[in-house]
Order: structure tokens, then C-alpha cells, then sequence
């Protein structure tokens, strides 16, 4: 068995260019992921059963189905429906970017929102008690000693979440984006060999995870050292 | 005038009624002990005083201002204004047991939290004003180091920093030895002891008698939910007149 390396070569600017899509879509997706999970998190620790059980809802819906069920939906489910083709949303919900990162954010916003809320449950009660013994308002008990604290613990699941997305934005090839997987299926259809195609993906993936899981760390070295061990 | 006065508090769990008419005064400078068994309510009642239980009768006022309270559904009161309750959980500082430090935050960051989130202190400031205190409690070596690695008696002298850099009207200390290693409680003492002579008004709930008969001025001793004896300290504790206090008494006096 030996790899075509000048395919894998000749077909690089292609996966590179692939990286980026790649990149793109997880930066976009992660961001307003998380930007709907914190008030999600919050509605999901709140003990008003009609806050509490639209967010349940949508993380039990979202997290019940599969990613590519969803996309499949947003992307061409919607376009049956007339009255959609005919709306002012028509120009984005028939972009395969914009239904990819859409579909992409609603998966991990709702992930994200039940790791986040387990964090705030386990936030230590003595702390709670302690903000308000010194008469912070419930709106500063979040934002100050609640949020914080919860976002600083829930790190190391939420890596674990960017690098399950990273490799979740390879479904974005079957909506026909060419990110890394999708320049790796256009080698395979241009020179059907599917070994070097793929496994020149998987290198490309394993990269991005590294350089991730480096990134977290760092993260975790500057906002988790209180839970570290005492250096001297 | 009292400084913290407390009128006839109830509270209840359930069926089973823990403060059954517990009141209180303190005048400016006062230091009260409370002291009792497991289960006598001292605790309880002490976190009654600010809110943190929900009592089910009685009146608190924070130098002649009273709470204003209102029945809420489980039976219990709650208040009437949370901006007061939060105005007068802001001048009545508490020191737990366990400390409860902001484990996210160093010890620094502990202190001018509430200064500068709840009282509006700018933070150079309290950042001043909080170095002042760790130094006035022995901390102020300490003051980068997060909660988790400070000892217990670094940590509830960092909390008492905490509760001083409010510039509270009263301060109330739940049980603040209770947790520590016989070695540190001496430490956590002592500072506490100083800030009586600096004429602090403080209600203390605490076991340690020495503390209460030497420091304190006034001592509640509560069995079953009710003050069973109160007077002078030195008084109470040489000459205790009800069977209970002296049953307690020869259980842990030393």
C-alpha cells in the first residue's frame, strides 16, 4: 500500500481553503451558541415551572435529534413550505453558510446551556449565602459571584463540546460547503482515492483539535487556578 | 437607642417549631454571646436576624428602622422591600462557619466585592481599604492566594476582613471557630476579641466559652427555642440558675 502524496500535495489549497470554511463555521456557531445558552442556562435553574420548561423543551427537542436531522430541515425542509420562499428570510434560509451555522448554533447553544446550568446548580450554597448576607440584589448575585463562578467550572465540559462541534461542522460537506471534509470528498471524486482524500482530513482535523485543546488549557491555567493545587 | 434590636422571633419547620419567642438588643459597643446545645436554634435565629431563614413572627430593627415583612405562601415572612432588606443586609455583616469565601476570587477580590458591587465604594479605594483590613486581621501576606489555598484560620480571617470592609452597623458571627483546627481557633479569637475592644457591636454564636465570658458583655443561653437564662456573661456562667445551663455547662466547660 502506498499513499499518492502528489495528489495529497497538488490537492492542498483546496484543504486549506477547506480549514477555513471550517473555521469559520465553528467560530460563528460557537458564538451565538453560547451567546443563547447563558439566558437558556438560566431559565433551566429557574424554579418557575413556565421559565423553566421552554428551555427544557428545546434542550430535551434539540438534544433528542440528530445534528444532521436538524440541518436536513433548516436546509431543505423549509424550502418546501411556500410561504417561507416567499418571505424577506428566503435570501438567507436558501444559503447553505447561513443554515449550516444556524443549524450548528441552535445544536450547541442547547448543549452548552445544560452544561452551563449543571454548573450553576453545583455553585457551592454557602457562596450564594454569603452575596446575599452582603445585600447583593439577585441581578448582582448572577452577574457577579454566579455567572462567573459557573463559567469558570463549566470550561473543561464546554472543550469537550468545541472539539465534538469542530467535528460536527463536518456535515456541512453534505449541504454542499466545501469545508475540510468537503474539499476531501471533491479529491475523492476528482482522483477516487478515497484513503489519501479522507486521511489528509483526518490530519487537518487532528491539528485544529490540538491547537483547541492547547487553547483550553491556557484558559483553564488563567480562570481555573483557584481549583488547581497550592504551588508552594 | 439599640443598634440591632430582635422582638419575640418565631420560626418553625414544619411542625416542629425551633425559635419560640427569641429577642434580642444590642446597644452600640455590645457584644453578645449565644451560646447552647446542637439544636437549641442559636444558629437559626441568628440567621433569622438577616433573613437568610425565613422566620414566622416577630420584628427586626437595625438602629430603630424596622424590616418591613410580609407573609409569603409556605407561611414564613419574607420582606416587604428587597432593596431594604438588601440596604440592611449591607450594614448587618455575617462570618459563617465554613467561611463561604468566593472561591473564584482571590482574597483581595473578596473583600472589595460587596464594597464596590453593593455599597458603590470606587475600587481604588476599597482596594486601599481592603489592604488596611487584611493587614489588621494578619492576612495581608496572603491577599493574592484563592480561598482553597489559605488555611481554614487564613480563610475566616480573610472572611472577617470581608465583613469589616463593609463598615457594618453589626456584626454577626455564626459559629466562626466551629470548623477550625483547635491550633487556629486562637488566631480567629484574637481578632475577634480586637474588634470588641474597638467597640464593634457584634452577636456572636459560639461555643467557646472562654470567648463568651471574657469578652462578651451579654449572654443569651437558648434551649429548645427559648432564652432559658440571660445576664451578665461572668455572672451566668459562675452561677448558672436553671438545671439546663448547668447540665451544658459541665458538658463542656474546661
Amino acid at each position: 500500500m502506498i499513499l499518492d502524496f502528489s495528489v495529497i500535495w497538488d490537492s492542498l489549497p483546496l484543504y486549506f481553503s477547506g480549514v477555513l470554511v471550517t473555521v469559520k463555521l465553528l467560530l460563528i456557531s460557537l458564538a451565538l451558541g453560547l451567546l443563547a445558552a447563558v439566558p437558556l442556562a438560566l431559565m433551566r435553574v429557574s424554579r418557575q415551572p413556565w421559565v423553566n420548561f421552554p428551555a427544557w423543551l428545546y434542550t430535551y427537542v434539540i438534544r433528542g435529534t440528530p445534528m444532521l436531522v436538524q440541518l436536513f430541515l433548516i436546509y431543505y425542509g423549509l424550502a418546501q413550505f411556500e410561504s417561507v420562499r416567499e418571505s424577506a428570510l428566503w435570501p438567507y434560509l436558501s444559503n447553505a453558510t447561513f443554515c449550516a451555522c444556524l443549524a450548528f448554533a441552535i445544536n450547541t447553544s442547547a448543549y452548552t446551556a445544560e452544561i452551563l446550568a449543571g454548573s450553576l446548580r453545583a455553585t457551592p450554597p454557602g457562596e450564594i449565602e454569603a452575596a446575599k448576607a452582603m445585600g447583593m440584589s439577585r441581578a448582582k448575585l448572577y452577574r457577579r459571584i454566579l455567572l462567573p463562578s459557573a463559567l469558570r467550572r463549566a470550561l473543561p465540559q464546554y472543550s469537550n463540546e468545541v472539539i465534538m462541534m469542530l467535528h460536527t461542522t463536518s456535515l456541512a460537506s453534505v449541504v454542499t460547503l466545501v469545508d475540510i471534509t468537503g474539499a476531501a470528498k471533491t479529491v475523492n471524486s476528482q482522483f477516487f482515492l478515497p484513503f489519501e482524500a479522507y486521511i489528509t482530513a483526518g490530519v487537518f482535523y487532528l491539528i485544529l483539535t490540538y491547537i483547541l485543546v492547547r487553547l483550553f488549557k491556557l484558559a483553564e491555567r488563567r480562570w481555573l487556578a483557584y481549583l488547581a493545587p497550592r504551588k508552594h | 437607642m439599640y443598634k440591632l434590636e430582635v422582638q419575640d422571633l418565631h420560626k418553625r419547620y414544619g411542625d416542629h417549631e425551633v425559635l419560640k419567642g427569641v429577642s434580642l438588643a444590642a446597644k452600640a459597643g455590645d457584644v453578645i454571646s449565644i451560646i447552647g446545645s446542637s439544636g437549641s436554634g442559636k444558629s437559626t435565629f441568628l440567621r433569622c436576624i438577616n433573613l437568610l431563614e425565613q422566620p414566622h413572627s416577630g420584628k427586626i430593627l437595625l438602629n430603630g428602622e424596622e424590616l418591613r415583612l410580609v407573609p409569603c405562601k409556605n407561611g414564613g415572612l419574607k420582606a416587604a422591600d428587597a432593596r431594604q432588606l438588601q440596604r440592611m443586609r449591607s450594614r448587618l455583616a455575617m462570618v459563617f462557619q465554613h467561611f463561604n469565601l468566593w472561591s473564584h476570587m482571590s482574597a483581595l477580590e473578596n473583600v472589595i466585592e460587596a464594597p464596590v458591587h453593593v455599597l458603590g465604594v470606587p475600587k481604588k479605594e476599597a482596594i486601599e481599604k481592603a489592604e488596611h483590613y487584611l493587614a489588621k486581621v494578619g492576612v495581608a501576606h496572603r491577599k493574592d492566594a484563592y480561598p482553597a489555598h489559605m488555611s481554614g484560620g487564613e480563610q475566616q480571617r480573610v472572611a472577617i476582613a470581608r465583613a469589616l470592609a463593609m463598615e457594618p452597623e453589626v456584626m454577626l458571627f455564626d459559629e466562626p471557630t466551629s470548623a477550625l483546627d483547635p491550633e487556629l481557633v486562637g488566631e480567629v479569637l484574637k481578632v475577634m476579641q480586637d474588634l470588641a475592644t474597638e467597640g464593634r457591636t457584634m452577636v456572636v454564636v459560639t461555643h467557646e466559652m472562654g470567648f463568651a465570658r471574657e469578652v462578651s458583655n451579654q449572654l443569651l443561653f437558648l434551649h429548645k427555642g427559648l432564652v432559658e437564662e440571660r445576664g451578665c456573661p461572668r455572672e451566668v456562667l459562675a452561677n448558672p440558675q436553671s438545671e439546663r445551663l448547668r447540665q451544658f455547662l459541665s458538658g463542656s466547660l474546661k
